[in-house]
């Protein structure tokens, strides 16, 4: 009984395109000069031609139907070249669901006069076309979360510097949490700076890192180690208050790194191991 | 007055873990708790939830702000359903691991909160519910 009804709507695709593109122009939301005329309407064409030859009683009651597949990876790559020509979700749905009305108005054509089994038959259309809307959008949200990800991936890696304090010593401020991923860019970072300076001390200063739990510390740990593997000495700096009654609670074992609780104090420790002085210039006797 | 916060958190990937460590933190702030106790809970926080996504894929938290008598504090329950913990007691003891770690999460956990309490039924997962009073 569908397939009657689907036949007749493919029989009648031009129409449906030619109403479809009256109703684009008609929805004041979507007068857009980013897509000349020719181009909307070869990819409206186009859509129309993929959505019809996938339509049949089957996939219209089963969106996940592998037939579907041609659509919704047209449906995917639509929306994701609409999004980088600059067309905000709303104009690519209301895209989307004029198709919709064009195609409910072709149908009340073709059913004319059977009011229950256009009632029915409009029901699942207007679902499936709903159904490829939630697809746009899931497409439109997922491009998004990429964007995140790689632009987190990049914070990452821009926000552990390696810092030459002294000739021989290394300053690594940390801030932000820090996982496994960081971690890995932290110690790569570190030890090439070590190679790279020739220094012998690291600080690492993880007063902005805030809070320290045992999967932290096992990083720190690791760090720590591949530093001394290194012949280089680490120190952790910047360990407030709060955190070193944490990590006594947590049970976590640190007596085996130097520790200190400000990147001052490291680098005093620093400058004594390599023993240096800082002294204030007496201007009098400089004189 | 106290407070009534309600909150359901899904864990599903590493950045969800820094989400409910920073919305913890700004609940246990909100009620007035000292910093040395918010960040004694945000690191409990942290060591369960992990424990979650690493051991059974993720799961769900749940914040509360409750009140006993004149104490106010932070009840989280942690929810999942991986395969659950075979023997508890094992589990909570300091360096037992079965994940290449300290093995100081759950024990270390126990000793950051006022109360702490775990379930796990093999094969349906595991909840662990801690609490940290405001100034406890």
């Amino acid at each position: 009984m569908e397939q009657d009804i689907i036949d007749g709507l493919k029989l009648k695709k031009d129409q449906v395109l030619e109403q479809w593109l009256k109703d684009q122009a008609e929805a004041s939301d979507y007068s857009n000069n980013f897509n000349t005329n020719e181009e909307l309407e070869g990819q409206s064409a186009e859509l129309v031609d993929i959505l019809l030859s996938t339509l049949n009683e089957d996939t219209l009651n089963n969106f996940s139907s592998g037939d579907l597949e041609p659509l919704t990876d047209y449906i995917s790559s639509l929306t994701i070249s609409r999004a980088r020509q600059g067309f905000s979700p709303r104009e690519t749905a209301t895209y989307i669901f004029t198709l919709k009305d064009a195609l409910i108005k072709v149908l009340g054509e073709i059913v004319a006069g059977e009011p229950t089994k256009l009632y029915s038959v409009t029901l699942k259309i207007s679902k499936f076309i709903d159904n490829i809307g939630i697809l746009s959008f899931e497409t439109f949200i997922t491009g998004r979360e990429d964007v995140i990800s790689q632009q987190s991936d990049e914070m990452a890696e821009l926000s552990t510097p390696v810092i030459r304090v002294w000739n021989g010593i290394l300053a690594m401020p940390i801030i932000g949490t820090l996982d496994s991923a960081r971690t890995q860019i932290v110690m790569e970072n570190l030890l090439q700076g070590i190679v790279d300076t020739g220094s012998s001390i690291a600080i690492l200063d993880i007063s902005g890192v805030p809070a320290v739990d045992s999967l932290v510390a096992q990083h720190l740990i690791k760090t720590v180690n591949a530093t001394r593997l290194m012949g280089a000495e680490c120190i952790i700096s910047g360990i407030r208050p709060e955190i070193a009654q944490t990590v006594v609670h947590l049970g976590i074992d640190l007596s085996q790194m130097i520790t200190k609780a400000t990147l001052e104090s490291a680098l005093k420790y620093a400058f004594n191991t390599l023993q240096l002085e800082v002294r204030r210039i007496d201007k009098n006797k400089a004189n | 007055m106290p407070m009534t916060i309600k909150e359901n958190m899904a864990i599903q990937q590493e950045r969800d873990l820094v989400y409910c460590r920073n919305r913890v933190k700004e609940i246990a702030a909100k009620i007035g708790m000292g910093i040395v106790n918010q960040t004694k809970l945000i690191t409990a926080t942290s060591e369960i939830a992990r424990n979650m996504l690493r051991y059974a894929g993720g799961g769900n938290v749940k914040v509360e702000v409750i009140t006993r008598g004149k104490l106010e504090g932070l009840q989280l329950v942690f929810e999942d359903s991986g395969p659950g913990i075979p023997d508890i007691n094992k589990a909570m003891q300091d360096g037992f691991t079965t994940g290449n770690t300290l093995g100081l999460g759950l024990p270390g956990a126990k000793r950051l909160v006022n109360e702490f309490a775990i379930q796990s039924v093999v094969g349906k997962g595991t909840t662990v519910k801690i609490l940290k009073w405001k100034n406890g």
